[in-house]
Formats: C-alpha cells, sequence, structure tokens
C-alpha cells in the first residue's frame, strides 16, 4: 500500500505544488486580517507599527458588545429549535414511503440549495405580507429554517450508521417508544446532534443576508454591525474585531476537531 | 488503510444522503416481512412493522411545517409579488394582476408609451452568468489537483487535510471576503508589492477572487470525498499497462471522481449565481450582480415586484442549473447527491 502510494506521488507531481498554493490561498487573505489588526496606524491599510490598542477599542465598544450577545441570543435559540426539529425529520423519515420521503427532503433541503438572497427577500415579503414587526422574532425565525439542514446532515448519517437492530432489540424487550428514544436512540445519536448543533451555531452566527433584511433596524447581528462598518470606510477596527471572530472560530472549529477525534 | 483489498470505504465526512436510507429501508422492509411471522409469538409484535425506533412518521412534521411556512410560503409571496404593482409611496405592493415587473426586465417604457429593449437588467443576469461560470471553472480546476493529491495521502494527513479545507469554510464568510478588500485596495499589500497601484479593487476581476475564495471549499470537498473512494491501485494498473499520466487523469480518475466534480459544480455555480457580498463590497458599482440587483430592488429603488420578478428568475435560473446537473450525474450512470 505504501510503495503504490510513493509511486502515485511521482505520478501527478503538479497536484503538489497546486495544493500546497491552494493551502496558502485559502489562508494567506485570513493571514493578512490578522496582521494587520496589530497595526499602529489609523489608516487600515498602511503599515506603521505594532500596537494592541484597536482590540482595546473593540473590547471596550458598547455597540459590538450588544451585537455580539445579539448574535450568540440568535444563534443559540436557532441552534437548539433547528436540532430538535431536524431530530424529528431524521427519526421520521425512514418511516415513510418512498415518495414522502423524497417530498420531506425537498422541503428539508431547500434552505441549502435555494440562493440566499431569493430565501432573504422571500421571507422579507412573507413578514411585510403578514405584517409582522420586523426584530429578534423574525431573525430568529429565519434562523432556525436555514440551520435546520445543517442540523440534519450529521444527525442522519448518524443514524444511517447506526445498528438498527438495537431499536428492535429495546422495543423486544418491552421498551415503550418513548423509553426506547430517551435510552437508546438519543444516546447513540449524541455526536450527531453535537455536530448538528455546532453547524446550526456556526451557520447562524455566519449570516448576514438573510438577516440583513429581516432583521429591521433595531436589531443588530455582529455581522450586520460589521458590514456597517464596511459601509462607513476601512478602518483597523474592523480588522481587529475580524480577528476576533477569526479567533473564536478556530477555537469551536478545534475543540469539535479532537472532540470528534477523541469518540473516533 | 486497515484492509487494503476493500475497494470502497465509505467516506467518514459525509455519506451520500439518500443512499444510506434508502438502503437502510431496503434492508429493513423484507427483513421484517421475513422476520414477522417468527416474531408476532413474541412480546412487542405490535410495534415491529414500523421500522423499529426510529420514531412515527409524524416526527417529520413539525420541522417539515415549519420549513413549508418560512421556505415555502414565503416563495409563494415571492412569486404572487413579482406579478402585482409597486404599493402607495413605494411601500410593498398593490394591485391587480400584472406582468409589468417581467416586462421591465426586457423593455422600458418611453414617454409616449412605446417599449424599446433595454439591455441593462439582461446585463446583469448575463454578467451574474458568466462571473458565476468562470467562478465554478476556476473552483473545479484547481480542486480537481488538490483533491486528488489529498487523497492520496496518508490517513492522518487526509483527516487533517480535510480540515484544513474545511476551517475556511466555517469561518465568517463577511470576514472572508473583506479580507479581499484589505489586500486589493490601492494601498494594500498587493499594490505595496508591485509598487504602484493599478486598481485592482471594485472590478469584475476582484469579484472573482472573492467568489472563488469563498466558493473553494465546496468544490474541494465533494471532489475529495469521490477521489477518496477511488482505489488508486486502478491508476498503478492502467501505467503498468501503458497508459501515460494524461490519459490516466483523463479516462481512469477523472470518471471516478465525476459526481465529486459534478455536486461540486452546483454547489459552487449556484451560490455564485445569487452572491451579494462580493460584488458588493470587491466589484463595487462595476460588477452588478442579480443579488445585487434584488437587494437594490427591495432597498433603495422599493420597487418590490420588480424585485421579486428578479429573485423569481434568480429561483427559475437555479432550478434549471439543478435539472440539468442532475440530468449530468445521471448520464454519468453514477448518482449524483447534494445532501
Amino acid at each position: 500500500m505504501n510503495r503504490t502510494r510513493r509511486v502515485d506521488l511521482r505520478r501527478f507531481p503538479a497536484f503538489a505544488t497546486v495544493s500546497v498554493l491552494l493551502l496558502v490561498f485559502l489562508y494567506l487573505p485570513l493571514l493578512v486580517v490578522v496582521v494587520y489588526a496589530f497595526n499602529t496606524g489609523r489608516i487600515a491599510t498602511i503599515w506603521e507599527g505594532f500596537s494592541l490598542h484597536w482590540f482595546g477599542d473593540v473590547v471596550a465598544n458598547a455597540d459590538i458588545r450588544n451585537a455580539t450577545l445579539t448574535s450568540l441570543q440568535v444563534a443559540a435559540v436557532a441552534t437548539v429549535c433547528s436540532v430538535v426539529l431536524a431530530i424529528g425529520i431524521a427519526l421520521g423519515l425512514a418511516a415513510l414511503r418512498r415518495t414522502a420521503r423524497g417530498a420531506v427532503m425537498l422541503v428539508a433541503g431547500a434552505p441549502l440549495v435555494l440562493p440566499e438572497i431569493v430565501l432573504a427577500v422571500a421571507t422579507l415579503a412573507m413578514f411585510a405580507f403578514l405584517d409582522v414587526p420586523l426584530g429578534m422574532t423574525t431573525v430568529t425565525l429565519a434562523h432556525i429554517a436555514f440551520c435546520v439542514p445543517f442540523a440534519l446532515l450529521p444527525i442522519r448519517a448518524r443514524l444511517a450508521d447506526m445498528d438498527q437492530r438495537v431499536f428492535e432489540a429495546a422495543a423486544d424487550l418491552g421498551a415503550s417508544p418513548w423509553r426506547v428514544f430517551r435510552r437508546v436512540t438519543l444516546p447513540l445519536l449524541a455526536p450527531g446532534i453535537v455536530a448538528g448543533a455546532l453547524m446550526a451555531f456556526i451557520v447562524s452566527l455566519d449570516d448576514f443576508l438573510i438577516t440583513f433584511f429581516v432583521a429591521g433596524p433595531g436589531t443588530t447581528t455582529l455581522p450586520i454591525y460589521i458590514y456597517g462598518m464596511l459601509r462607513v470606510g476601512i478602518t483597523p477596527a474592523v480588522n481587529a474585531l475580524s480577528t476576533l471572530i477569526l479567533l473564536v472560530s478556530l477555537l469551536v472549529l478545534a475543540a469539535a476537531y479532537f472532540a470528534g477525534r477523541k469518540r473516533g | 488503510m486497515t484492509d487494503p483489498v476493500t475497494p470502497l470505504t465509505p467516506g467518514t465526512a459525509q455519506p451520500p444522503a439518500d443512499d444510506p436510507a434508502d438502503g437502510l429501508a431496503a434492508s429493513a422492509a423484507p427483513g421484517t416481512a421475513r422476520t414477522r411471522p417468527g416474531r408476532a409469538s413474541s412480546s412487542g409484535a405490535r410495534r415491529v412493522h414500523r421500522p423499529a425506533g426510529q420514531g412515527a412518521r409524524s416526527s417529520v412534521l413539525p420541522g417539515t411545517l415549519f420549513l413549508l411556512a418560512l421556505v415555502g410560503a414565503p416563495l409563494v409571496i415571492v412569486v404572487a409579488y413579482s406579478f402585482m404593482s409597486r404599493g402607495m409611496f413605494g411601500v410593498g405592493v398593490a394591485g391587480p394582476f400584472s406582468v409589468d415587473s417581467y416586462v421591465r426586465l426586457l423593455f422600458d417604457t418611453q414617454l409616449d408609451g412605446s417599449k424599446i429593449f433595454d439591455p441593462r437588467y439582461i446585463g446583469v443576469f448575463w454578467q451574474s452568468i458568466w462571473l458565476a461560470a468562470l467562478t465554478t471553472v476556476c473552483c473545479a480546476v484547481l480542486a480537481f489537483p488538490m483533491a486528488v493529491w489529498m487523497a492520496t495521502r496518508s490517513p492522518r494527513t487526509r483527516a487533517l487535510l480535510v480540515f484544513a479545507v474545511t476551517i475556511p469554510f466555517w469561518t465568517n464568510t463577511l470576514v472572508r471576503t473583506y479580507a479581499w478588500v484589505l489586500i486589493l485596495n490601492d494601498n494594500g499589500p498587493v499594490s505595496g508589492l508591485l509598487g504602484t497601484p493599478i486598481g485592482l479593487l471594485y472590478t469584475p476581476f476582484a469579484t472573482a477572487v472573492g467568489l472563488v475564495y469563498v466558493s473553494l471549499p465546496f468544490m474541494i470537498l465533494p471532489v475529495y470525498s469521490s477521489a477518496e473512494k477511488f482505489d488508486f491501485r486502478l491508476a498503478e494498473a492502467a501505467y503498468d499497462l501503458g497508459a501515460r499520466r494524461l490519459t490516466i487523469l483523463r479516462r481512469v480518475v477523472y470518471p471516478a471522481v465525476r459526481p465529486g466534480l459534478v455536486a461540486g459544480v452546483v454547489l459552487v455555480f449556484i451560490p455564485s449565481l445569487g452572491a451579494f457580498l462580493q460584488p458588493q463590497l470587491l466589484g463595487g458599482g462595476k460588477s452588478l450582480m442579480i443579488g445585487n440587483l434584488i437587494e437594490q430592488q427591495f432597498g433603495a429603488s422599493r420597487n418590490w415586484p420588480l424585485g421579486s420578478a428578479v429573485a423569481v428568475a434568480l429561483l427559475v435560473l437555479t432550478l434549471l442549473t439543478l435539472m440539468g446537473f442532475a440530468l449530468a450525474g445521471r448520464r454519468g450512470g453514477q448518482k449524483v447527491s447534494l445532501m
């Protein structure tokens, strides 16, 4: 096996170069943001020296704190709700007939496939049609909707990997459906649920476009706030804030990676 | 690799969605049918004809109904809005059925009521399709070698590489797009290296770079998940039989990773077609795409019916793309699944 691999290596020599360049391409821009975040100067793009004071500015900014809290609050509610809905869909799907299953998958997959801008204006149009005032509630509802497919993916994958006979065994031993769900399905499904929750959480935190349309003037999530800052102009504070966001994403992902590896 | 004889090790990242459930249903149905007589004598027989423990069918209802209300209903409303007229004072929509918004996409009405062809909106569509196609081709050309290279690493390195490609994918899209504003602007590092500002930012080129940048993981990951299942001893065999490297790539490796490529093309093309942030932040006013047009109509221009018509047009383009790639996948003889 190893020998074969080494022969493959020599087969397509340019592939390794392309790959390394692509990895650089993927990470260099992020590195640039981080480096400029430590720039002293007021003009974001001209390097004048090392400084931490933009981070201080970001942390001290009450608007940024509020936007962060709003983002976290929306993401937390959207994660819990979308995961619950996704578990329901994942468990029920297998019991459905083929056509019904296809229909449910179409509905559940729609937010993933539809262009985000279409979903954004359509959701806005519906809230306007129903005269629902825009705010926290509309943002959270919209987030739950587009988080469901992301939560569903790992939960379904986990369910498909599970040995279906354990459920039968539990039922045969006299466990009620609810007891089977609580004592067998949920614990076995847990890694999928954790992965799904993580995906939903990150996707919710990341969202700009849908939030932009359904938030209304009073509700500012972090991406909306950053977008507002960018419209005023590039400032070093944007770099510092972006760096903090990157750092948080990295920590969450690293935690997920090592948690996943430990579980095997 | 523990067992080199096993040709296909299912991808750990994400198994094609439909297959597991289909296989599960297919294997469960006859299984239950066969075992039911035997089990009828044991306890709990009444429950068994439902796939055990999977829960009742009705458990799909809350999620499905919620999505119908928050995705299905809005789509119906936006289609309805596209056939209406602007509301009073430019707020919302009003009035009887009209196809004016769709006519407006192609024609401009003169003061005397005559209509002349107006290429502006169609131009935006053309620009979007062209930029999305360019993005898709760039991603495919770059992702193919990388995915194949990743698939030929040791399992440990592979896991790390998948993780490395996944990280940018999970970091904030706005931040990643903004990074290119920082890099490409006239005071930025690119201009610094060249010694003179060359006006890279606020061009279609900048939009394309941003689109390729945010889309690349969507291409690398599905192509990789196909390449990972490919048994590279087949390439070795082809080599031993005298095939050249290019022939091996074209005739042996490419067919094997084709389902991943098709999935990747869909995952890159559709979001790029409806992109908003990249043309907005990187393209300036010069590379307006469909997404920006829709945003303008719902925002500053306050013409919701026209915005809805553009959104419906984008939706139709999306569905046509999906159908096209579903056909392409079927012709390849392999099922392509996105979820």
